[in-house]
C-alpha cells in the first residue's frame, strides 16, 4: 500500500448525510421508474457504510441502470455494455483499498455481459452487485430480456419470444457467488438493509433487486406489489428462522419432501420438521433460488453469504509473498540476470 | 549471404565464414527449438551477430513423421552485422523425411545436408508421401553435400549402460544432432553442458545421457571420415557491452517492467491466451515482485476492459495479444479513447483473416490498429523493428500512454516475439523518465481541463478526496466532462481527440537515414521486417547504388520529418508482409507515388527477392 493509500485509509470518516450522495446532475429516468427508488435506496445507505466517500467507485454498463454513476456524488464510471463486472475486477486489483459498487440490469449483466457476471462471481472479486431486474430492455425501446418469461410478446418478438429465461438467483449461485440476495424496488427498508449487508460481505455480493419498467413492462412484479398478493407470496428470509409465509390465518411453510421442497400449511408442519433458513448452506439457497409464486412462494432476502478466498487479495498476497521471498524488483539487475556476455 | 565451401580433402582444415544459415527441422517432438536455442547460445558465446527464426506448427503434439507436424529453428549468425535468419541454407538438419520434404527446397545446391538416416523406415517414408527413399536417390548427393547418419542408432550406443528406456535414449538424439552441427562449426559446448546440468537436476540419468549423446556427436563430426569439412566464424564487430540473447516477447514484458520501475505507476495487465501473445502473460507473471499484476481473463474484451479499469483507478493498463483478440478488444479500446485514460495494447500480429496461421508471422494488422474501431477513434501506435526493441516501444508505450492519457497500441508480430538476437544491455537509468502526476488539487478541478502541450487531461485516483467525478463512454463537454449532445461539442471534441495524438509528434526523434539523404530510391519498412529491408538495402548500397532506407517506429502520428525526407528520392519502396498498407497511409497522407513490395506467406520477407524488387525499381540488374 502506498503512502497515499496508507493516508487515506488513516483519516478519519466524516458524518454523511443522504446529500452528500447526490450529485449535481439532472436525474434522467422515466417518470414513475423503479430506478428513483433505488438510487434513493442506495444514497441513503451510503454514509451507513463507514466509507469516506472518496473511497466509493460505481462502475455501470450501458441500459438504464448503468446511467446510476452519474447520479452519485462519488467515484464513478460508465462504461460499455455488459463489461462493468471486467471493468471493476481490473480496477480492484489495481486497487484494493476502493469500495466498488457495479450497477447493471438484466441485459447488461446477464445478456451481453453475462460472461464476465460468470467470472467475476466465481473470481469472488472484493465488490457489490447491483443487478435491476425488469425483465425488458429498456434503454433500446421495449425488445425482451434473458430474463423474460417465455412467449414474451415485444417489438422484436411480435409473436412472443422463444428462448426460455434465465432466473438470475440461480445462475448466481451456479457460478460460485458467495453472497446472493434479492430485494425489491418498492420497498425503501428491505433495499437499504439488503444493501448494508451485501456492501459489507467480503467477496463478491450480488443483489438482484426486482425493478418495474413503468414504460415497457409495467407491473412486471405485480405479484410482489400488489398488496393482496404480497402477503400471500412473501417469503421473507431470516438466517435461522423457519420458511414460512402468507397471512397471518393462513399461514404456510416450505418443506423438504425428500428433495422436493413443498408447501405445507404450516399448522400440519411438526416444529422439527420445519425448514430452518441457513444462509450458510449453498445447496439450500439453490433451492430457494428456484422457488417462484404461484406454485411457491417469493424469497426476498440474503438466500447465501460465505466465505471464500478473494481473488485480488490472492493476487496481492502472492506479490507480497514474492516481494518478502527475494525482495523487491529491480530492472538493472533483472537485464544483467541470466546468460550475458561481454563483447569489447 | 554466406559462401558455400567445397569440401576440404585430406586434413581437417577449418575454412573461416563470414556466415551460415542452418535450419534444423524434425518432427514437434524431436526438440528443435530446443536444439537451435541451443545453438544459438554457442554462438552468442562465440561472439557472432545472430538472427533467428523458430517455425513450429500450431498443433501441440501434432502426429508424429507428418509434414504438417514438422517444427524448425534456423539462425543465421556471422561475423559482420546479422539482419535477417537468412533465405537460403548453408545446412539442413532433417531428422526425419517429413522435414526433408518440406525444407529441402530451401537448401543452397550444393549446402550441407545431414539426415538421421534411422528415421528413414517405411512408416515415416510413407507419411511423407515418399514412394521410395530420397536417401538412396544418387542426384540428392550429386546435388548436395549429403550425410548419411545414423543419429538414433549412434545415441543409443552412447548411452546403452544408462537405465532409461529407449523412448527416453530416443529422445536425446537432438543431443547428437547439436553436438555433430557444433563441431562442424566450432561452436563451443560450454553453454549447452551448463544448461544440461541446471535443466535436469531432478534425473541424473537423463542430463549424463544428453551429455554424452551431445559430446558423441561432436565426437562423430571430429573423428568420421566423411567430415572433410569444419568451418569457424569469428566472433562479430559489435558494440562493446554487457550481452545477451533477447527475444521481443520478452523484451515487451521487461520493458513494463522497466517502466512500472521508472514511473512508480502500477501496471495492470490483463490478458488471454492466444498465440504467439502468451508469452508475454507468462514472462510478466514470473516478475511479481515488480508489482505488475497479471489477471488471466476470461476473454479478450476482459482482458482490455480490466486494464481500462485499472487505468481508471491510477494504474497503467496494459492488454496484450493477436489479431483476431484485438478486434474482440476495439469497442474497449475505444472506451479508453473517449475516457481518455493510459491504456497500453501489445498486438503480436500473426497471419490472418480469422484464424489463419496462428504461429506463422504477418503485419497485416496496421489499418486494424489505425482504423479498426467505430467512428472516429485516434490512438497512437508503434511498432518495434527488432526483437531487442520491443523493450523500448514497451517503455516508450507507456511513457506516452501516461503523458498523453491515450490509448497505445503496440504492433509487434509473431517473428519478433519468438525471434532473438544479441542484445546490448542498456543501463536503465538512461531510460527517458516517465513523470507521472496525479491530480490532488481541488481547486479549479475538472475532469477534462486539459494541459496546454499535450491536451492531456488530468488523471485521477480515486481515493482523492474533493475530486469525485464521473467520467464514461458518452460523449461528454469538454472541460467539465458533463454528458452532452450539442452538435458543436462533439465536433470539438473529435477534433480534440485527433489533435491531442498528432501532438505526440512533439516526442519523436529525427528519423534515422540508413544511407544518401537523397538520390533514387528511399525504401520505408516498420515493423519485423527492419532486418530484411536493411540487408538488401546494405547490399544494394555496396553494390554502388543511390539506395537508402527508413524504418518507422511511430506509425500513428507519423515522424514530422517524414514528408520531406520522402521527397528527397526519386522514387520510394514500401515492403510489406500485406497487401499493402503502410504504402496506402504514406500515398494518401503525402501524396508521393510510393509502390508496395508485398509478400503474405507467413514468413519474413526474403532479402534476395527484395534486392529484385529494389534493382527493377532502378532500372539496374543485381
Amino acid at each position: 500500500m502506498s503512502a497515499q493509500e496508507a493516508g487515506a485509509a488513516a483519516a478519519p470518516t466524516p458524518k454523511y448525510t443522504k446529500k452528500d450522495f447526490e450529485s449535481d446532475q439532472d436525474v434522467r429516468w422515466c417518470p414513475g421508474c423503479g430506478d428513483y427508488a433505488i438510487l434513493s435506496a442506495v444514497q441513503k445507505s451510503m454514509p451507513d457504510l463507514g466509507i469516506p466517500r472518496e473511497n466509493i467507485v460505481f462502475i455501470s454498463g450501458i441500459g438504464c441502470s448503468s446511467r446510476f454513476p452519474y447520479y452519485m456524488n462519488t467515484y464513478g464510471f460508465h462504461t460499455i455494455h455488459g463489461r462493468a463486472p471486467a471493468i471493476a475486477t481490473g480496477l480492484r486489483v489495481a486497487r484494493p483499498d476502493l469500495k466498488v459498487f457495479v450497477v447493471t440490469g438484466d441485459g447488461d449483466g446477464l445478456s451481453i455481459g453475462g460472461n464476465h457476471m460468470l467470472h467475476v462471481l466465481r473470481r469472488n472479486v472484493n465488490l457489490t452487485i447491483l443487478l435491476f431486474n425488469n425483465r425488458i430492455y429498456g434503454l433500446t425501446k421495449g425488445q425482451y430480456s434473458p430474463t423474460s418469461e417465455l412467449g414474451k410478446v415485444t417489438k422484436s418478438t411480435p409473436m412472443g419470444s422463444a428462448d426460455r429465461p434465465v432466473n438470475p438467483l440461480a445462475f448466481a449461485l451456479g457460478c460460485g457467488a458467495t453472497f446472493v440476495a434479492r430485494t425489491v424496488d418498492r420497498n425503501i427498508q428491505h433495499m437499504e438493509e439488503t444493501l448494508k449487508r451485501a456492501a459489507a460481505h467480503k467477496g463478491a455480493g450480488f443483489i438482484e433487486i426486482l425493478q418495474n419498467c413503468n414504460v415497457y413492462n409495467d407491473l412486471a412484479w405485480n405479484v410482489i406489489y400488489d398488496k393482496t398478493s404480497k402477503l400471500a407470496y412473501e417469503l421473507r428470509l431470516e438466517h435461522g428462522k423457519p420458511l414460512l409465509y402468507g397471512p397471518p390465518d393462513a399461514r404456510k411453510a416450505v418443506i423438504m419432501d425428500g428433495v422436493m421442497p413443498k408447501v405445507v400449511d404450516a399448522k400440519d408442519v411438526q416444529e422439527s420438521a420445519l425448514w430452518i433458513h441457513d444462509e450458510k448452506n449453498v445447496n439450500a439457497a439453490k433451492i430457494l433460488a428456484d422457488l417462484f409464486a404461484p406454485d411457491f412462494p417469493v424469497p426476498i432476502g440474503v438466500l447465501e453469504a460465505i466465505e471464500a478466498p478473494i481473488y485480488e487479495e490472492v493476487i496481492l498476497e502472492q506479490e507480497q509473498r514474492a516481494i518478502s521471498d527475494r525482495g523487491p524488483g529491480n530492472i538493472a539487475k533483472l537485464l544483467t540476470s541470466g546468460d550475458t556476455w561481454k563483447i569489447g | 549471404m554466406s559462401e558455400t565451401a567445397a569440401p576440404v580433402k585430406g586434413a581437417k582444415a577449418r575454412r573461416e565464414l563470414q556466415r551460415a544459415v542452418i535450419r534444423f527441422a524434425g518432427d514437434s517432438g524431436d526438440g528443435m527449438q530446443l536444439t537451435g536455442e541451443q545453438f544459438t547460445t554457442e554462438s552468442a558465446w562465440a561472439g557472432n551477430d545472430i538472427a533467428t527464426l523458430p517455425n513450429f506448427p500450431a498443433e501441440i503434439r501434432a502426429p508424429a513423421g507428418t509434414l504438417f507436424g514438422v517444427s524448425s529453428f534456423q539462425l543465421q549468425f556471422g561475423s559482420q552485422r546479422v539482419y535477417t535468419p537468412g533465405d537460403r541454407l548453408d545446412c539442413l538438419v532433417a531428422m526425419n523425411p517429413a522435414a526433408l520434404k518440406v525444407h529441402l527446397r530451401d537448401l543452397k545446391g550444393g549446402g550441407l545436408l545431414i539426415v538421421n538416416t534411422a528415421a528413414f523406415e517405411k512408416r515415416n517414408l510413407d507419411k511423407a508421401g515418399y514412394a521410395q527413399n530420397p536417401l538412396d536417390d544418387p542426384a540428392l548427393a550429386e546435388r548436395y553435400r549429403l550425410h548419411k547418419v545414423d543419429m538414433t542408432g549412434l545415441t543409443h550406443k552412447a548411452i546403452a549402460d544408462l537405465k532409461l528406456d529407449t523412448k527416453e535414449k530416443d529422445r536425446t538424439k537432438n543431443f547428437f544432432a547439436l553436438g555433430l552441427v557444433s563441431w562442424i562449426y566450432t561452436r563451443p559446448l560450454e553453454p549447452t553442458l551448463e544448461w544440461i546440468g541446471k535443466k535436469f537436476t531432478k534425473s541424473a540419468d537423463i542430463a549424463e545421457a544428453n551429455t554424452r549423446v551431445l559430446k558423441a556427436g561432436h565426437a562423430f563430426g571430429e573423428t568420421a571420415e566423411f567430415f572433410e569439412e569444419a568451418y569457424t566464424v569469428e566472433p562479430a564487430e559489435m558494440a562493446p557491452g554487457l550481452y545477451r540473447a533477447m527475444t521481443g516477447n520478452r523484451a515487451l514484458a521487461w520493458g513494463l517492467l522497466a517502466a512500472a520501475e521508472r514511473s512508480k505507476v502500477q501496471i495492470v495487465y490483463g490478458a488471454y491466451p492466444i498465440t504467439p501473445a502468451s508469452g508475454v502473460l507468462e514472462e510478466l507473471a514470473m516478475h511479481k515482485r515488480f508489482r505488475i499484476r497479471t489477471i488471466q481473463a476470461e476473454d479478450e474484451i476482459a482482458a482490455v476492459t480490466a486494464a481500462i479499469g485499472a487505468a481508471f483507478g491510477g494504474a497503467i493498463g496494459v492488454t496484450c495479444s493477436s489479431g483476431p483478440g484485438i478486434a474482440l478488444k476495439g469497442e474497449g479500446i475505444g472506451l479508453a479513447v473517449t475516457a481518455e485514460l493510459p491504456l497500453v495494447i501489445l498486438n503480436i500480429q500473426r497471419a490472418g483473416p480469422s484464424t489463419g496461421m496462428p504461429t506463422k508471422t504477418e503485419q497485416a494488422d496496421l489499418m486494424q490498429a489505425l482504423y479498426g474501431r467505430n467512428s472516429e477513434s485516434p490512438v497512437v501506435v508503434l511498432a518495434p523493428a527488432t526483437p531487442g526493441d520491443c523493450f523500448y516501444i514497451a517503455y516508450e508505450a507507456v511513457r506516452i500512454a501516461a503523458k498523453y492519457m491515450v490509448p497505445v497500441i503496440v504492433l509487434s508480430d509473431g517473428f519478433l516475439a519468438n525471434g532473438s538476437e544479441p542484445w546490448l544491455i542498456p543501463d536503465p537509468t538512461t531510460l527517458p523518465t516517465i513523470d507521472v502526476q496525479f491530480r490532488t488539487e481541488k481547486e479549479g478541478f475538472f475532469p477534462y481541463l486539459r494541459d496546454a502541450a499535450t491536451l492531456s487531461r488530468p488523471w485521477v485516483r480515486p481515493g482523492t478526496p474533493g475530486l469525485e467525478h464521473r467520467i464514461g463512454g458518452i460523449e461528454k463537454q469538454d472541460v467539465t466532462g458533463n454528458i452532452s449532445y450539442d452538435p458543436d461539442n462533439h465536433d470539438h471534441m473529435v477534433r480534440t481527440r485527433a489533435e491531442k495524438v498528432r501532438r505526440v509528434a512533439q516526442e519523436i526523434p529525427p528519423t534515422t537515414i540508413n544511407g544518401p539523404a537523397t538520390g533514387d530510391l528511399l525504401v520505408v519498412g516498420w515493423g519485423g521486417t527492419y532486418g530484411s529491408i536493411t540487408a538488401a538495402v546494405e547490399r544494394a548500397q555496396a553494390a554502388g547504388h543511390s539506395v537508402a532506407s527508413i524504418h518507422l517506429r511511430h506509425l500513428n502520428p507519423l515522424p514530422p520529418d517524414l514528408g520531406h525526407i520522402l521527397r528527397e528520392y526519386r522514387k520510394v519502396l514500401v515492403p510489406e508482409i500485406n497487401s499493402g498498407q503502410l504504402v496506402r497511409v504514406l500515398r494518401a497522407e503525402y501524396l508521393v507515388d510510393a509502390v508496395g513490395f508485398n509478400r503474405v506467406r507467413g514468413l519474413p520477407l526474403a532479402s534476395e527477392e527484395l534486392l529484385e524488387a529494389i534493382h527493377q525499381l532502378i532500372g539496374s540488374t543485381p
